[in-house]
């Protein structure tokens, strides 16, 4: 779809690399032209036009120059390195050369005519050095800072950008954001064919970074704000407008881990690829319940990757392992991946795109998540609807099955809580616990289950060494008519049998 | 003043106009203020791209006041002799220079 896109339009692009960043551009910056990258301090702007001198210079073929103008030359190699880019081995390999340009107005003194000359002489000297294909000027603004005649900068900076679309050298641009305009200098009076936007904006204390392409002459892009992440691996922009809902439908079924629960869900389990939903109270057993589904598919080789919203891995195996479900030795054996995140670390944004990659690095069979209703506490419940509702079109799209455990407030609000995204999920089962005498008893039971014959039985359950046990069906019915779905069709489904 | 040898570089990428100017106006003035303690050299970056990079080069014509430390720099043609000498350390500046 990508290539399609980018054969219809008519320029031609450099893929920068940053997953993400090439679908909202479909494919990449204008080739042979300068883009602007605009963005307050610490948005990202440095690290996203080394990703794209980086990403061209390694794997295609396209050498780059760094012109950087900042003035900590060090503070520059140490956030690259942190990233896993080794440029002096770049710069080994005659792929890369890094040229640093230091202007200090305190040692200056300036007296009548000049050019940037200098400058020109420097770049094309680094652009002949490897061949160049990419540049990055990183901040060039700051020359404003260091020479007094802004009129002779002006006009050489407009015959700088266009002496490298002359060269046909793709270039990024940095700047900072300005007030008004989107750089400080109004930089984007001479770079018009690509404004990219950077942000990183702090609500409630809690930080998302969001990304925007501003324009792009000459070709399609998405417009709206897309988060993006900076992590270990570098930047990853998440596109997150195309909610279509074409997924397939498998009709191949997997076991929750417990064959009485696969019993009532018509005997064979889960849909592969479908969404559930554990909710229940406090204590009621979700993650344990959730542990046999994860222990189900390590055993059939599958891979899970388990997102904690609320425990450290340690924390939970600890409790599995006493609760009879020893998860540890699908983790040593490569199939289980924990992510464990306290939900108020970042905005949901920044969850939502977390996911995706570490879905995307792991490529599991199996997700869950525990519990959703965490997430709560960083959005409203609309935004985190609209978050599930994101992220299970991503489970889907890629087949996997998920399963969501939910914490549900109080006892007489059960069926309450999820009534806003319940509708998202295809199977939902409660978890309750009721006194009875000196004991709780647990219970659960399937509220509903798209696509299947249900049973629609309460079912006690209890913990033993050996994990979950639940109590022998009472009317030896597990399965009633295709269609029932509410507890009133009870007494029809235990009379029948 | 210290009676120091300036050790002067001029940078320039060719023969153009400005630099041609720069030259000479920086004759001028050390003739009639150094003479006899200066030397100059001068760099022209279309022959030796590398060299750019040492003194930190940017606008062209610039003048390098590489002795006596430290390091003076002064761009553009030399025309304002005042300013020239206030660049070399040769006359004191003003508070509004």
């Amino acid at each position: 779809m990508l290539r399609k896109k980018s054969e219809r339009s008519e320029i031609e692009k450099s893929p920068t690399g940053i997953p993400g960043l090439d679908e909202i551009t479909f494919g990449g910056l204008p080739s042979g032209r300068p883009t602007l990258v605009a963005g307050g301090p610490g948005s990202g702007k440095t690290l996203l036009g080394v990703s794209f001198l980086v990403n061209g210079a390694q794997s295609l073929d396209e050498p780059g120059v760094l012109l950087t103008f900042e003035e900590n030359a060090e503070e520059l190699a140490q956030d690259v390195r942190s990233l896993g880019y080794d440029l002096d081995k770049l710069i080994e390999q005659k792929k890369l050369v890094v040229d640093y340009v230091h202007v200090d107005r305190s040692e200056i003194e300036e007296t009548g005519e000049y050019d940037l000359e200098g400058l020109f002489v420097r770049l094309e000297h680094a652009i002949n050095q490897v061949r160049a294909k990419r540049v990055m000027l990183d901040t060039i603004e700051t020359l404003f800072g260091g020479l007094k005649d802004t009129g002779i900068l002006r006009a050489e900076l407009r015959r700088l950008f266009r002496w490298l679309r002359d060269r046909n050298i793709t270039t990024v641009v940095t700047a900072e954001r300005g007030e008004q305009l989107f750089t400080r200098q109004g930089l984007e009076e001479y770079i018009t064919d690509a404004v990219i936007t950077l942000d990183h904006r702090v609500h409630e204390q809690i930080s998302t970074r969001r990304i925007r392409v501003v324009k792009y002459r000459g070709s399609v892009h998405g417009t709206n704000e897309y988060p993006f992440l900076i992590d270990r691996d570098g930047l990853t922009v998440l596109p997150v407008t195309s909610l279509l809902l074409g997924h397939a439908a498998p009709n191949e079924r997997v076991s929750s881990g417990l064959p009485a629960i696969d019993g009532m869900l018509g005997g064979k389990g889960f849909y592969r690829g479908s969404t559930v939903l554990l909710s229940g109270t406090a204590g009621t057993g979700k993650t344990t319940l959730a542990a046999h589904f994860v222990d189900a598919a390590c055993r059939r080789g599958e891979k899970c990757l388990y997102f904690l919203f609320e425990e450290s891995p340690q924390q939970m195996i600890r409790n599995m392992r006493s609760a009879g479900v020893d998860v540890s030795q699908w983790v040593d054996k490569g199939l289980l991946q924990f992510h464990a995140d306290r939900p108020n670390r970042h905005g949901l944004e920044t969850h939502l795109l977390t996911m995706h990659h570490t879905v995307e690095v792991f490529d599991p069979d199996v997700v869950v998540m525990d519990p959703i209703t965490n997430l709560l506490a960083v959005g409203t419940s609309v935004d985190v609807r609209s978050m599930l509702t994101r992220v299970i079109d991503f489970l889907k799209s890629r087949g996997i099955t998920a399963l969501f455990t939910s914490l549900t407030s109080s006892e007489h609000s059960l069926e309450h809580t999820e009534t806003l995204i319940s509708s998202l999920m295809d199977t939902w089962i409660l978890v309750a616990a009721r006194l009875e005498g000196r004991h709780r008893i647990r219970q659960l039971y399937v509220l509903k289950s798209r696509g299947m014959p249900h049973s629609d039985e309460v079912r006690d359950f209890r913990f033993t060494s050996r994990g979950i046990e639940i109590e022998p069906a009472h009317g030896n019915g597990t399965v009633p008519e295709p269609t029932a779905q509410r507890p009133r069709k009870r007494s029809r489904a235990r009379r029948g049998k | 003043m210290p009676s120091d040898k300036f050790e002067l570089r001029l940078y320039v990428a060719g023969q153009t106009p400005k630099a041609v100017r720069a030259f000479a106006n920086l004759r001028k003035i050390c003739d009639e203020h150094l003479s006899g303690r200066y030397s100059i050299e001068v760099v022209d970056l279309v022959e030796n791209p590398a060299l750019g990079r040492g003194d930190q080069i940017l606008a062209l014509p610039t003048l390098v006041r590489r002795l006596p430390t430290p390091i003076k720099k002064i761009i553009g043609d030399l025309s304002n002799t005042e300013r020239v000498l206030v660049g070399l350390d040769l006359r004191p500046r003003r508070a509004n220079a």
